[in-house]
């Protein structure tokens, strides 16, 4: 543990780690029935997120990471969780079935198809750079973006399809936290602010829909009605 | 050479006289962990002498194949614990004779017996537990092999011993992505396989809901008991191939002196325990899934495998 190389080497692999946990969790929202299930995925990889920016961050030695770390653990493993909880009536969190488009074990090879394309569309990116953190980070986070769009096109129930739009942006932010190390702590902010407004919002819209047509299978709103 | 024989003799006793005692402890703290008292944790071995000396009955209208199911039931977890590493961290004298694919192949020799001799006696149960067994088998099947084709892709060989190896040295290694997720892949395969809760229910006694059990309903006397012991062995076996091989490579004997060995057995049965506590709180706080949810449960399996492929892709 003492030379710097083995260190590094260390760091690289728990990065590695969070970025293999990180795409579980992404798979997970797919496949979860359970809505309570979706959002304890969902805090997990955000505490994910925030371990692969705490590491990326000490090897860097960069105070900013290490806010957005703190941010990430603050808005979104425990304030967006909170706020869902508040606005979405409980009813919704202890419903069991999903109902799904696809079968899951499809959309489970579906999204292993989707991670492939998010390896090879990166590829060519990875080879410009030379770090070893962006050889994970990239790929698992156009990956994470890929997923979280899929589980917004193939759920059918308003709270998981908020929990992909989330995803998405998990997804972004773990590319993002390796190609700029140096963001200005002000947009990291800003864009935390932005994701806890955006759950509050769907989350108030989920409330609406439910008191008005009594479900949250968003899915079955195909037809306009006139009143 | 003549110790290695040795030695590797006694990994093939060790799995025979200890593989009952492993089911007993699971059961005697399944039902403990349920507030109740449960069987002693020698049972199994009271079950297997008792049913040793009971009469066999074998049916008339069976073939030969229903007569020699239970030898090769009970045979074949003896030779995959001739090629993995029980006891001893360095190759012993079979080490060489298959990798990891074989045991794969030779336990599911076994298997695939067990299953033909379920459907020889036409008991109708015997077929409906068989091809439910084929069913988790089939979907098994790719999880096994992205599993191994990720260890030798890491590793550079399915030769457990030089597989286990490669996790201790450097440490980090055993920390790496890939390793971590195979390790959970693989814990869904060893439930599937070894006919645990979320997949099936060991203790039930509902024919109908039955996948593993019913296959050997129509044995009796010796047939029953090796039925009994080889299961238990093809159990024991599959956890050393999990502990020794993947998740803790430690506490085997590295020299080759016979004291070291004998220190090594309460080593492994030390891991055996830990992991059986894992298990049981597992089976505690699931339910049994339906038969079709199973293809989930193992299609999880399968993508965290593939997530540990591409991860270490990703590493390059």
């Amino acid at each position: 543990m003492t030379d710097p190389q083995n260190a590094v080497g260390v760091l690289v692999s728990l990065n590695g780690l969070a970025g293999g946990l990180f795409l579980l969790t992404a798979f997970g929202m797919i496949a979860m029935r359970q809505v309570l299930g979706c959002v304890s995925l969902f805090v997990a990889q955000s505490i994910l997120l925030a371990a692969s920016a705490m590491i990326l961050g000490y090897n860097h030695v960069s105070a900013h990471l290490f806010v957005v770390a703190v941010i990430t653990l603050g808005m979104k493993s425990i304030l967006i969780p909170w706020l869902l909880g508040r606005t979405v009536p409980q009813e919704v969190y202890t419903r069991r079935e999903i109902s799904q488009i696809l079968n899951i074990p499809t959309s489970l090879l579906l999204g292993v198809a989707l991670v492939i394309v998010a390896y090879f569309a990166t590829s060519s990116l990875i080879k410009a750079s030379e770090g070893a953190f962006v050889k994970i980070n990239v790929p698992v986070g156009l990956a994470g973006v890929l997923l979280g769009a899929y589980t917004v096109v193939v759920r059918r129930e308003a709270v998981p399809q908020v929990m992909g739009l989330l995803n998405m942006e998990n997804g972004a932010f773990f590319a993002g936290v390796c190609i700029a190390p140096d963001l200005p702590t002000i947009a990291e902010l800003a864009a935390a602010f932005d994701v806890v407004i955006v759950a509050l919002v769907m989350g108030l819209l989920t409330r609406r829909i439910r008191e008005r047509t009594g479900t949250t299978a968003v899915g079955r709103m195909a037809a306009l009605k006139e009143e | 050479m003549t110790e290695k024989i040795l030695f590797n003799v006694v990994q093939v006793l060790v799995v025979m006289f200890f593989s009952p005692l492993v089911k007993g402890v699971l059961n005697r703290l399944k039902e403990n962990i349920q507030s109740k008292r449960g069987p002693s944790v020698l049972q199994p071995y009271r079950d297997i002498w008792k049913l040793f000396h009971k009469d066999e009955v074998v049916s008339e209208q069976s073939t030969w194949i229903f007569r020699f199911t239970p030898y090769i039931v009970f045979i074949t977890p003896i030779f995959v614990a001739l090629l993995i590493p029980v006891l001893t961290a360095y190759p012993l004298f079979f080490a060489f004779m298959g990798d990891m694919l074989g045991g794969g192949f030779i336990l599911s020799l076994g298997g695939f017996f067990a299953t033909l001799a379920a459907v020889d006696t036409a008991n109708p149960y015997g077929a409906m537990g068989a091809s439910r067994t084929r069913m988790v088998g089939f979907l098994a099947e790719p999880v096994f092999m992205i599993v191994f084709f990720t260890v030798s892709f890491i590793a550079g060989s399915t030769i457990p011993y030089i597989v286990h190896k490669h996790w201790m040295n450097p440490t980090s290694n055993f920390f790496e992505p890939s390793h971590v997720l195979l390790m959970i892949a693989f814990l869904m395969l060893v439930i599937a396989e070894g006919g645990r809760i979320p997949v099936d229910n060991p203790s039930g006694h509902f024919e109908l809901a039955m996948i593993d059990e019913s296959k050997g309903l129509e044995f009796s006397g010796r047939g029953a008991a090796l039925m009994k012991w080889g299961g238990a062995m093809k159990f024991f076996v599959l956890l050393c191939i999990y502990l020794n091989v993947l998740v803790t490579p430690w506490g085997l004997a590295r020299g080759e002196t016979i004291g070291q060995v004998a220190l090594a057995i309460p080593l492994v049965l030390l891991k055996i325990l830990g992991f059986v506590l894992v298990l049981v709180v597992i089976e505690a706080s699931l339910a049994k899934l339906r038969l079709f949810r199973i293809t989930e449960f193992l299609g999880g399996a399968f993508v965290t495998s593939v997530a540990a492929m591409i991860t270490r892709l990703l590493e390059g």
